[in-house]
């Protein structure tokens, strides 16, 4: 790791300040991502502010229905929850499907929603990488494209966003609070808060310079059967190939969400709409315009196995 | 040539090779370190400061180590594996992958299991911390410590101490309530079943592969209790 300077916060507002006035500062919480990145010094921050001071560690109800998951709220701690379990059990299983143990003790809900990709190519500092290094090249492209994306990527990055947490947060219609280094607070639609490579991916986000994220809203629960079926390479603490985050009624409407296949968690208003009509009529809108890099063409009939997976598994229910 | 080693042991009869190292390793820590790292008074870094931030900086940091308060002063990049193990001379904990993924360093922190090796020592001031120095000793094994041993769950034994903490802080979580990705139902309570603490215990390699034996010396502690 490169030397760096350290301070622990007691606001959330004053450690969205320090941050925004020293150059080359980060936030660090549970730690298990960017102390990673730093030790391969692909994070290289020259400052740490430490937010797990801060009293953001609780669910609480919201009135009139919902739920507010303070931003330091572990993943055990929210997969646990009571409530999260009975009504967002979808959210609930996505966070078991990740990780390890250890991790998710340690690993935050703020935390979680800001993982970088595990492309392989963006950890190997020997390489390219538009992310990495803006203007470096994509050696991903035309490289070993297994684990990588098949749609929303971009001509500059095909790498994925890797969580688990957040697909299910997606399906959820979660909203992302934070406030700024000039205190002023925000709410940010999880559809608009991962953003799609294009010509900038390093822009992951749409958090600008020094904003911290203070909780995650969920709406009133949606009723319904919910599901998480991630497809990995092992049993258990690996990636996802395909995950399908679905929330689906006796009826067969609900609503679907995929991992592993994008750089953001993928989710299309018309694959919803078509979702009492089979695997295949909710695949069709979803994977729309997928454009697979060779390697990794085997995402898009995978996604549409595990869909009828889980579409059966609700019927039979 | 061949009598060396035989001579240098009986030059040595009573320094264990551990100890050896370790006075071998202080006496080149006192050779090359730093004014700093030898305790000089440094100005505590500010935010101000970040931008100079090229050489070390020190902090200081207190926590509970096994019972035991502990108070350093640290370079800023110490691990919670790095601070047990140089600092506190506590080699129980393993360094095995130092990126989270391996679980050799696992410790109990505050109650909950977690990757050493992924934590810096400043953010555990004021902590509680577990090792396997302070879970049970070879005259007073924890539970867990005895049942590998009756199970056989190990063979060189490098990822054991990171094993038997992982281990421990499992059986609570499920008297807590906590899922896992192999419960059938979310509202249900989990059962210690063998498919539970394979799946729980993943974040823990095992390169000799005793897997299977310490997945009954936990459901054996699971099902006899503590």
């Amino acid at each position: 790791m490169k030397p760096f300077t350290y301070e622990r916060a007691d606001s959330p507002a004053a450690a969205a300040a320090a941050v925004a006035r020293t150059p080359g500062a980060k936030f660090i919480a549970g730690g298990t991502n960017i102390l990673d990145l730093m030790k391969l010094q692909i994070e290289t921050p020259t400052h740490l502010v430490d937010v797990n001071r801060l009293a953001l560690d609780r669910i609480e109800d919201i009135p009139g229905g919902g739920v507010r998951i303070g931003a330091l709220v572990r993943n055990t701690a929210l997969a646990a929850d009571r409530r999260i379990r009975k009504h967002y059990g979808v959210l609930s299983r996505a966070i078991v499907a990740g990780a390890s143990g250890q991790l998710r003790n340690k690993a935050t809900t703020a935390g979680n929603l800001l993982q970088r990709t595990r492309c392989p190519y963006f950890y190997d500092t020997a390489q390219p990488c538009n992310k990495r290094a803006p203007g470096s090249g994509c050696a991903a492209i035309g490289g070993i494209s297994r684990q990588l994306a098949v749609i929303g990527a971009s001509d500059h990055c095909i790498a994925t966003y890797p969580g688990d947490m957040a697909v299910a947060m997606r399906v959820l219609d979660a909203t992302v609070e934070t406030v700024s280094p000039d205190g002023g607070t925000r709410a940010i639609p999880i559809a608009d808060f991962h953003l799609l490579p294009g010509d900038t991916p390093q822009k992951e986000n749409a958090l600008r310079p020094g904003e911290l994220i203070t909780a995650v809203t969920l709406p009133a629960p949606l009723g319904g059967r919910h599901f998480y079926q991630k497809v990995r390479d092992r049993a258990s603490y690996a990636f996802a190939l395909v995950s399908v985050a679905a929330v689906i009624h006796p009826d067969g409407s609900g609503r679907v969400a995929l991992g592993g296949v994008a750089p953001k968690p993928w989710r299309v208003d018309a694959a919803d709409a078509a979702m009492k009509h089979g695997s295949r009529a909710v695949a069709e809108p979803l994977l729309a315009g997928a454009r697979p890099a060779g390697d990794n063409a085997f995402k898009l009939p995978l996604a549409e196995r595990t869909l009828a997976l889980v579409m059966s598994e609700a019927k039979a229910a | 040539m061949t009598h060396e080693p035989v001579a240098a042991e009986a030059a040595t009869p009573l320094l264990s090779r551990r100890d050896a190292l370790l006075a071998g390793g202080a006496t080149i820590t006192l050779a090359t370190a730093p004014a700093a790292a030898l305790g000089q008074p440094m100005p505590a870094p500010t935010g101000a400061d970040a931008q100079a931030a090229a050489a070390p900086v020190l902090m200081e940091v207190s926590m509970e180590v096994n019972g035991t308060a502990r108070h350093l002063r640290l370079d800023t990049r110490t691990t919670l594996l790095d601070a047990l193990r140089e600092h506190l001379q506590l080699t129980g904990s393993k360094k095995g992958c130092d990126h989270g993924q391996c679980g050799a360093c696992t410790v109990i922190a505050d109650g909950h299991r977690i990757n050493s090796c992924l934590s810096l020592a400043l953010m555990h001031e004021g902590s509680r911390i577990t090792t396997i120095e302070g879970l049970g000793t070879p005259d007073r094994l924890h539970p867990m410590q005895a049942a590998f041993i009756r199970h056989d769950g190990y063979q060189c034994g490098y990822c054991t101490p990171g094993q038997i903490c992982s281990a421990v802080a499992v059986l609570d979580e499920i008297r807590a309530g906590v899922p896992s990705h192999v419960s059938a139902d979310l509202e249900a309570a989990p059962a210690p079943t063998n498919m539970e603490m394979r799946e729980r215990m993943s974040g823990n390699i095992c390169r000799c592969g005793a897997y299977s034996n310490i997945a009954e010396a936990m459901a054996e502690l699971a099902e006899h209790g503590a």
